[in-house]
């Protein structure tokens, strides 16, 4: 007995050194935090995590160093709810990092609290221009998109297609507001006037009342500063309405696939949108697609989905850099000096402030005769270069950013 | 005296109109759950749950089977009331003799399960349903959807009948009485449980009804009921729990009080009818149309 416990603790031992002479591999724990069940859940949720698993998987492909766990859980939309869930993670759980967060409310909460914790957040699924902005933090990377992208794309095509007086129909959150401001901000330096707006609670049902107001004000655009099911509803209840009819236009600022989806290509033909990625545009996006469409019962991945899988992939790829997962400030700060390249967004950059750059896309919603199978809705109209699809590093007063 | 509020007149009817329309919905659901609990008992905490079903009956009947709007307006809330018959008659059945706290979280449970389900198999954001009468009316101060008139026509034809029919009729006496004296009804040879299932049934086939209303109105999504029910929780406590007359007439009513608020101060126009609740349960606690027992 004694003689097979003394060889038992020899064989221990031997395996422990065997083990650390191969090089025992980092850990890393990653969390998705996002919408499952509720308006988000379609442009983020399972599908995020499918990608971040994606992402992982295709790391571990090429490169041994890493060994890395996927957790995710659902923040219903509430700051709290996620500020809980992401003390957990970070304080009794050992996640490292947490990506997605659409709701930029809740994101601006996760925000603060990877500061706090020091750890690494990077954002796909919220718009909130102020992450990259007054509250820029050392330890956030903002991914796909943000308000300013979608106002400087959207917002500035239809104003200078003549659409120069503008009513927003605005949710009456963080992101809402920020989208709002932004827009504003691009149809004024663009010779355009806001004569008024409505604010609306978010997740609401009926828009009439609120597009009635907008028919009154009489102006020739209405932009809406919404998100998903919200936006869905408005552009729905407007053709009902008779708005488009009437002559005055509708501005989706921030429209996602899955909206049109929802919408249906013959209320929707013709919207104009801005998004960061589009999966019938490149053989690696339409690879992607076909992949994530055979995994999520039929559904293609939106914008927000496969800025998960990017960010995943750049975030594994500095970790593996540095060698350690621990310290988020120095993972960020590798994450910025590391120029991004991956299959879905290409080659860009993180800048000082957070924010990742890469090319936007304009985008027309395309006629139902013009459609050729299932997700085939847009046409490209314009690309607006790196460069210019961002608010300038110098404008968005980020502490971060050294003054010259 | 209209400029003295700030808005212009044309305005303010059009916003009337709006308000009668959402009531609309308010008071088919309501009714709904009045009904229910008047004749069961049992808060019906699935109704916001049928009322999606009714939506999605609709949408599945267009799209699996070819039958229009008109058609699904029919046969979507008679499939949904058969399914409400059987959950009625297999689990809620067994739990009148005990509180009603124990209907709720059944019901309830129910709710979240169906819910789920939809989700699972259709996403969050919704499926497109097309507009049976696309087209308006311009009535000079607004511009007036034809299906949104439909609407408000029809539910106040379906409110009204179930009222005459509850109030006015011999069958409805029957119910009426089978809810204070079950066991005297029983021993007049009145099928009473048979009944309280025809009953259950019907509230849940004016919930499915509505929402195959809803369906072009609104998205089809998972989380359709659940958004709505609690504002029409509110109006029934509201009208009075129970009250057939005060279910329709609140519902109506609170309509029109929320689209109002949508222009005065549209941030609270998800609250307003929650702070009337608050209002109307401290001054008359039986609700506007409700009697103390």
């Amino acid at each position: 007995m004694r003689f097979a416990a003394i060889l038992m603790a020899a064989a221990s031992v031997l395996a422990v050194t065997a083990s650390a002479q191969a090089q025992t591999p980092v850990k890393v724990k990653i969390g998705v935090l996002t919408d499952m069940s509720s308006l988000y859940a379609d442009l983020a949720g399972p599908g995020s995590v499918w990608a971040a698993k994606k992402a992982v998987e295709d790391f571990n492909a090429t490169n041994k160093s890493l060994q890395v766990e996927v957790v995710a859980a659902d923040h219903q939309n509430k700051a709290d709810v996620g500020t809980s869930v992401a003390r957990q993670w970070y304080d009794v759980d050992g996640v490292d990092m947490i990506v997605d967060t659409p709701n930029s409310g809740v994101a601006l909460a996760i925000n603060t609290v990877t500061r706090e914790k020091n750890k690494v957040f990077v954002n796909s699924g919220a718009a909130s221009s102020d992450l990259t902005g007054k509250q820029c933090s050392p330890n956030t990377v903002h991914w796909t998109y943000d308000t300013w992208a979608l106002a400087n794309g959207t917002g500035k095509a239809v104003t200078k297609n003549g659409g120069d007086t503008w009513f927003f129909l605005t949710a009456d959150y963080a992101f809402g507001h920020a989208l709002e401001r932004d827009t504003s901000e691009v149809v004024k330096a663009n010779g355009g006037k806001v004569v008024g707006n409505v604010r609306v609670p978010i997740n609401n049902a009926d828009f009439s009342s609120f597009l009635l107001q907008a028919q009154g004000s009489k102006a020739k655009v209405i932009g809406l500063a919404n998100a998903g099911g919200d936006t869905i509803n408005s552009i729905k209840q407007a053709a009902e309405y008779g708005i488009v009819s009437g002559g005055q236009k509708l501005a989706g600022l921030l429209i996602f696939l899955s909206d049109i989806n929802s919408i249906g290509l013959k209320t929707a033909q013709g919207l104009n949108l801005t998004s960061a990625w589009y999966w019938d545009m490149t053989d690696a996006n339409r690879a992607f697609a076909k992949e994530f469409s055979a995994a999520n019962g039929g559904k293609y991945p939106t914008m927000v989905q496969a800025g998960v899988y990017s960010g995943v992939t750049h975030y594994l790829k500095s970790v593996a850099a540095i060698k350690s997962a621990k310290d988020g400030a120095a993972v960020v700060a590798e994450m910025k000096k590391m120029p991004t390249d991956d299959k879905l967004f290409g080659k860009g950059e993180v800048r000082a402030d957070g924010r990742q750059i890469h090319p936007m896309y304009l985008f027309e919603v395309k006629k139902p005769s013009d459609s050729k199978g299932p997700y085939d809705f847009y046409t490209l109209k314009a690309t607006i270069p790196a460069n210019e699809a961002f608010r300038p590093l110098d404008q968005g007063g980020c502490p971060l950013v050294k003054k010259t | 005296m209209f400029e003295l509020i700030g808005v212009a007149p044309q305005a303010l009817f059009g916003q009337l109109l709006l308000g009668l329309i959402n009531g609309a919905f308010y008071a088919m659901l309501s009714l709904g759950l009045a009904v229910i609990f008047g004749l069961l008992n049992v808060i019906n905490f699935t109704h916001g749950a049928q009322y999606m079903m009714g939506a999605f009956g609709a949408w599945m009947l267009l799209n699996y089977v070819g039958i229009p709007f008109w058609g699904a307006l029919v046969l979507s809330p008679i499939i949904v009331a058969i399914i409400g018959m059987i959950i009625e008659r297999t689990l809620l059945r067994r739990l009148y003799h005990l509180d009603h706290l124990y209907g709720l979280l059944l019901t309830f449970g129910l709710a979240l399960i169906l819910e789920g389900l939809f989700r699972r198999q259709y996403g969050s954001s919704g499926l497109p349903y097309d507009n049976p009468l696309p087209g308006g009316t311009n009535l000079g101060f607004m511009f007036l959807p034809n299906y949104r008139g439909f609407v408000v026509i029809a539910s106040l034809v379906i409110c009204l009948a179930t009222w005459f029919v509850i109030e006015r009729t011999k069958l409805g006496s029957y119910l009426r009485a089978a809810t204070e004296r079950p066991d005297l009804v029983q021993a007049f040879g009145i099928d009473v449980p048979r009944m309280i299932t025809l009953t259950y049934g019907f509230g849940v086939g004016l919930a499915a009804l509505a929402g195959v209303l809803a369906a072009p109105a609104y998205q089809v999504s998972p989380t359709m009921g659940s958004n709505l029910i609690i504002v029409v929780f509110a109006v029934v406590v509201i009208g009075g729990m129970g009250s057939i007359m005060g279910a329709i007439v609140t519902g109506f009513g609170l309509g029109v009080i929320e689209g109002l608020t949508k222009v005065f101060y549209p941030e609270a126009s998800s609250t307003v009818i929650f702070v009337i609740m608050a209002i109307v349960l401290l001054i008359k606690p039986a609700g506007l149309f409700g009697t103390a027992k």
